[in-house]
């Protein structure tokens, strides 16, 4: 073993490190990556990462590119949220979101909306259906009192404060973390107004994809709902794969599945007429 | 803008229909809101006076209290989970968190291109920022009181026809020292104003000595 006491020794150190592996981080390059979804070439393939427990990654995905997120031993807790990449002041409103579309509930089909009457993300693919676009993430105080500890440095990292740091990353602040949606947990709301968080276990493997109808920032922690009664902080790997493609056309079922959709995705490619050639 | 100093009530007065307002809540006092003409919408932001990074946090307010609906008793939550105003009397049954404020934007999805020109809440609430320094990242979502915004078991949501009448109003404590932003919702698509806004009467005391 080298020693570390000078600058050769610790370089050697270092560079030695490199032989480790880990369940969790990127692929790179991302085109590598044998374990690909049914039909996808690796020649499209964008990028390729693992998300572990407690942690968070933040990526551009151009205009028409599809992101699977898979719930990989089912227990993982996607907390996303997208920011248009031409302008984040853009960014995903899930109150709007659920509004517009006269729908609590994400599933197979659903549009992510932006404040400006935009689709940001849309849903093509979703075997799990069970969501949550309610609820927000944890905070320091919240996981505090649950879990002991909430800090990002600790075992039992907040989704508020991963949001905060990873909207940084984008030149954007804690006052542009808003709320966000989690996918692989479900809740619904009873008919009383109470929130119900269902307890049963999640089918593993289960996924989800979304499709970039603009170029967005996709921010995405994985950690426990903030409603998962369990005392302890249990949240499992989520993978990510995301490869190029086209965005949504008129020749797409989705684009008039409602009069809402129709009008959503006109707005979307209309703003894109802002765009240099 | 008229504020009358008349013993314990340091500000009353009425908000024009579709109009916005935005004031400062000290700690202690309370915020009467009265809506006069009846299933008035209006749609509420809160922030932390001092730190308005710190603000209402729609899902943290009914995460905490495991409801969509605000009641009596609800205390309105920051993106901190700090409490930031509670409700201490509401004449009206409940009031909505989910359904967000309309904005020009919005509208075309909801109603089609032809209401782009029109007025609404996210206007308002843009134009009451703009007065402090404060912007279009100090959005969020919002409360909606004298809303009702029902979930079906299949998820399905809408605004529709009020339960609130002419004179039912609600009390906020304000946990905090607060600013207030108001946006008069000048909706006129949905049953949220009765689709005729109206003026709504903001009251705020001291607290009782």
């Amino acid at each position: 073993m080298e020693t570390t006491s000078t600058t050769t020794g610790a370089r050697a150190h270092a560079r030695a490190q490199a032989a480790a592996t880990s369940p969790y981080g990127p692929r790179l390059p991302a085109r590598d990556a044998t374990d690909l979804p049914a039909g996808v070439h690796s020649d499209a393939v964008l990028w390729v990462e693992t998300v572990g427990p407690g942690g968070y990654v933040a990526r551009r995905l151009p205009c028409g590119a599809t992101v699977r997120l898979t719930d990989v031993d089912g227990d993982a807790c996607a907390n996303l949220l997208v920011y248009s990449a031409r302008n984040p002041i853009e960014r995903l409103n899930v109150a709007d979101t659920v509004k517009v579309q006269w729908q609590a509930y994400l599933g197979p089909g659903a549009l992510l909306l932006s404040d400006q009457g935009r689709v940001l993300m849309s849903i093509v693919t979703d075997t799990s259906t069970r969501h949550d676009a309610l609820c927000g993430v944890s905070t320091l105080r919240s996981n505090t009192e649950k879990y002991g500890a909430g800090d990002v440095s600790g075992a039992a990292p907040n989704g508020r404060d991963q949001f905060a740091v990873a909207v940084a990353k984008f030149g954007l602040t804690r006052r542009d973390v808003v709320p966000n949606v989690n996918l692989f947990k479900h809740v619904r709301v009873l008919e009383d107004g109470e929130l119900w968080f269902d307890p049963a276990p999640a089918e593993a493997g289960a996924f989800v994809e979304l499709r970039a109808e603009q170029p967005v920032y996709l921010v995405v922690a994985n950690t426990p709902h903030v409603l998962d009664p369990r005392p302890d902080y249990i949240v499992t790997p989520l993978g990510i794969v995301a490869w190029r493609g086209s965005p949504t056309t008129r020749a797409d079922a989705r684009w008039s599945a409602t009069p809402e959709a129709e009008r959503a995705f006109l707005n979307t490619e209309d703003a894109r007429l802002e765009d240099d050639e | 803008m008229t504020i009358e100093t008349i013993g314990r009530t340091v500000l009353d007065e009425v908000v024009p229909a579709r109009a916005p307002w935005a004031g400062v809540v000290p700690r202690g006092h309370t915020l009467r809101i009265v809506d006069l003409g009846g299933n008035q919408a209006v749609d509420f932001l809160v922030y932390n006076d001092h730190d308005p990074a710190e603000r209402y946090s729609a899902p943290d307010t009914i995460v905490a209290q495991r409801n969509i609906f605000l009641v009596p008793g609800s205390v309105l939550l920051s993106n901190e989970g700090t409490s930031m105003m509670t409700l201490t009397a509401s004449t009206c049954a409940r009031h909505d968190t989910i359904g967000g404020a309309c904005s020009k934007e919005s509208n075309t999805l909801r109603y089609g291109f032809h209401t782009k020109h029109q007025h609404a809440c996210i206007e308002n609430f843009l134009l009451a920022h703009s007065w402090r320094g404060m912007g279009k990242r100090d959005m969020t979502s919002n409360v909606n009181w004298f809303m009702n915004v029902p979930v079906d078991p299949d998820g399905t949501l809408g605004i529709v026809d009020g339960i609130s009448a002419p004179g039912l109003s609600l009390d906020l404590r304000a946990e905090m020292d607060v600013l207030v932003v108001i946006s008069n919702c000048p909706q006129v698509n949905n049953p949220c104003n009765g689709f005729d806004p109206t003026p709504v009467r903001i009251v705020i005391e001291e607290p009782p000595p």
